[in-house]
């Protein structure tokens, strides 16, 4: 099973969320790197999967020279591969990850053959688009499930489960090769060992200059969501407070008087 | 046309929530592009739900009728939107912020080459279209310029208010009843390879967490799984679900589906009962449309606290079951 994993280096925000001041990005001054947890579950997935069936995972990101740092964590929990699609810093859309990313599955799959499988999280931590992993599949006509938490691979096929609106769950089945995007929940990912770091380290990582574009979206600026400013009330300490939060309880209709 | 196009999504003909907020948001800028609000349905019930669609401000609803396209399909969904799209003419396409407004729309996007913009909050109608839009699921709001023939946008989940008198009820806007336009795409095998083959219902029965109107969420100070059975007790109590923060979820205390935030659930309940929970703003934007929030806690200095209207200072593991004991004592006086 050859399968690609595509994941984004986006910011680590815990607490509250600082901006440079031109307002047109987060002040990571302070902040580690990470990738979404969906994304995660993504590397996860194909490592289990290679595990099982053999074959090879490869990690794509489109970021930074310093986004090398997400590929490498990737590969020191199990992806054999790397490809950097390295950035000038400048944010790309929806519509220029994809080709960019398009791009780069045409030439591998030309030098090394298809890929059974492309993987994606169902949307990036930060921008939370939504739609770069069916940009991908529908440019390159291959079928795409999203926001999976499960998969099973049989005889040429995916078979996927995802939640249903208002509960339950809902299955797919398509014929590789497809295009999928995973939430968290698919699986509990690994942590890296230290030889896997060791390893990874010492990896060859494929670097690309991908073409940049504007599609009709223009970013003017970010800010933070005003605060509703109101003062945390506070009931009292303790289960001493339990008479006074059931009157609370009734005062707002929760139970009945 | 040069109004607007609205996905309408529903249970067996019942409005989703969502998808009234997309026609909340709709009926809001028809004004601004001097059409009116058309309705796209899908799905068997889907004639039911187009006849309720005039109280929310709806003039001709467009019910799909294709046996085909009755279970989900998300590129064949699409394609039949690509062709109503050129059809109509419609100045923007809208879809509540759900896994299938973004799922159908980002198809409409692929195949015709157009952006989407997710998660709007706010609207301009100009050249260029003026829109704010949610980052981090609503931790971060970026505005931003849209430029195009035909916008495609999805509306972020409980954002925009919803006046609950005014669908559904009696008076002048219930009684004009939506024109209901059938509607026959031609669709191909291809995009009707990825769709829904079957279903499974919810295992766990009860109310679930995004329709309940008080939730209890427990976070790291519950300690471990058993330490849910006293939020299970109170939320018992109040008719009310459970769910819990990443860090419960990652834990293995409860199931992921019982997550709130950010790779979670969205919840928007009357009550929400912060139990042990820090507020690490990947929680937070999956509670903070809750009408009130109540946060039991050891720190008064926890990040929730801002978030919250009310607060215990105090460990869960007392709180929490003191609570239960005066509901039950004041019930049985």
């Amino acid at each position: 099973m050859e399968i690609l994993v595509c994941v984004k280096r986006v910011p680590a925000t815990g607490g509250r969320i600082v901006l440079t001041p031109d307002g047109q990005e987060i002040d990571t001054r302070y902040l580690g790197f990470t990738v979404s947890p969906h994304e995660e579950c993504a590397v996860e997935e194909a490592v289990r999967i290679v595990e099982a069936q053999g074959g090879s995972t490869t990690v794509l990101t489109l970021g930074p020279a310093a986004a090398e740092e997400q590929l490498r964590d990737a590969m020191a929990v199990g992806a054999d591969r790397a490809i950097l699609l390295e950035t000038d810093g400048r944010e790309f859309d929806p519509i220029a990850t994809g080709a960019a990313i398009v791009d780069a599955i045409r030439a591998q799959e030309a030098a090394n053959g298809p890929f059974d499988l492309i993987l994606f999280g169902n949307e990036a931590a930060d921008t939370g688009d939504f739609q770069v992993a069916i940009r991908v599949a529908v440019a390159l006509d291959r079928p795409v499930v999203t926001g999976i938490k499960s998969l099973t691979l049989a005889n040429g096929e995916a078979f996927c489960r995802r939640e249903a609106t208002g509960g339950g769950w809902e299955t797919y089945q398509v014929p590789l090769p497809a295009v999928l995007s995973v939430k968290e929940g698919l699986n509990l990912p690994r942590y890296p060992s230290v030889p896997g770091r060791l390893r990874a380290k010492r990896k060859e990582i494929d670097r690309i200059e991908p073409t940049w574009s504007q599609n009709g979206t223009v970013k003017l600026g970010l800010r933070l969501p005003a605060e509703d400013g109101a003062q945390v009330e506070i009931l009292g300490n303790g289960a001493g407070a339990a008479a006074t939060v059931v009157d609370l309880l009734v005062r707002i209709g929760v139970i009945a008087s | 046309m040069s109004g607007l196009l609205v996905f309408v999504e529903h249970q067996a003909g019942e409005l989703d929530r969502l998808s009234r907020e997309a026609l909340a948001l709709a009926g809001s800028l028809a004004p601004a592009t001097r059409g009116q609000v058309e309705a796209v349905v899908f799905g068997s019930g889907g004639a039911d739900a187009a006849r309720g669609l005039g109280a929310a401000g709806v003039g001709t609803a467009h019910v799909v009728d294709d046996p085909r396209l009755d279970a989900y399909a998300p590129a064949a969904w699409a394609a039949a939107l690509v062709e109503l799209i050129a059809s109509r003419s419609p100045r923007a396409v809208i879809a509540g912020g759900s896994d299938r407004g973004h799922e159908v729309l980002a198809h409409v996007g692929a195949r015709t080459g157009r952006p989407l913009v997710t998660n709007v909050v706010e609207v301009v109608i100009g050249d260029p279209w003026r829109l704010t839009r949610q980052r981090w699921a609503g931790s971060l709001l970026e505005d931003a310029a849209l430029s195009t023939d035909v916008a495609l946008m999805t509306v972020a989940p409980h954002v925009i208010p919803l006046d609950e008198g005014a669908i559904g009820a009696t008076g002048e806007a219930a009684t004009a009843a939506a024109d209901v336009a059938r509607f026959g795409p031609s669709v191909s095998e291809r995009d009707l390879v990825a769709r829904v083959t079957g279903g499974e219902p919810s295992a766990a029965g009860g109310i679930s967490l995004t329709d309940a109107k008080v939730v209890v969420g427990g976070g790291r100070g519950v300690g471990s799984a058993e330490g849910f059975g006293e939020l299970e007790e109170l939320a018992g109590l109040l008719g009310g679900a459970v769910g819990g923060s990443r860090v419960v979820t990652s834990a293995g205390w409860r199931p992921h589906s019982d997550q709130i935030g950010q790779t979670g659930l969205r919840i928007a309940p009357d009550l929400y009962i912060a139990c042990g929970i820090s507020g690490a703003i990947q929680h937070i934007v999956g509670c903070k449309a809750a009408k009130r929030i109540l946060a039991i806690n050891t720190d008064p200095n926890s990040p929730i606290m801002a978030a919250a209207d009310y607060a215990v200072i105090g460990d869960l593991h007392q709180v929490v079951p003191a609570i239960s004991a005066e509901i039950r004592r004041r019930a049985s006086a």
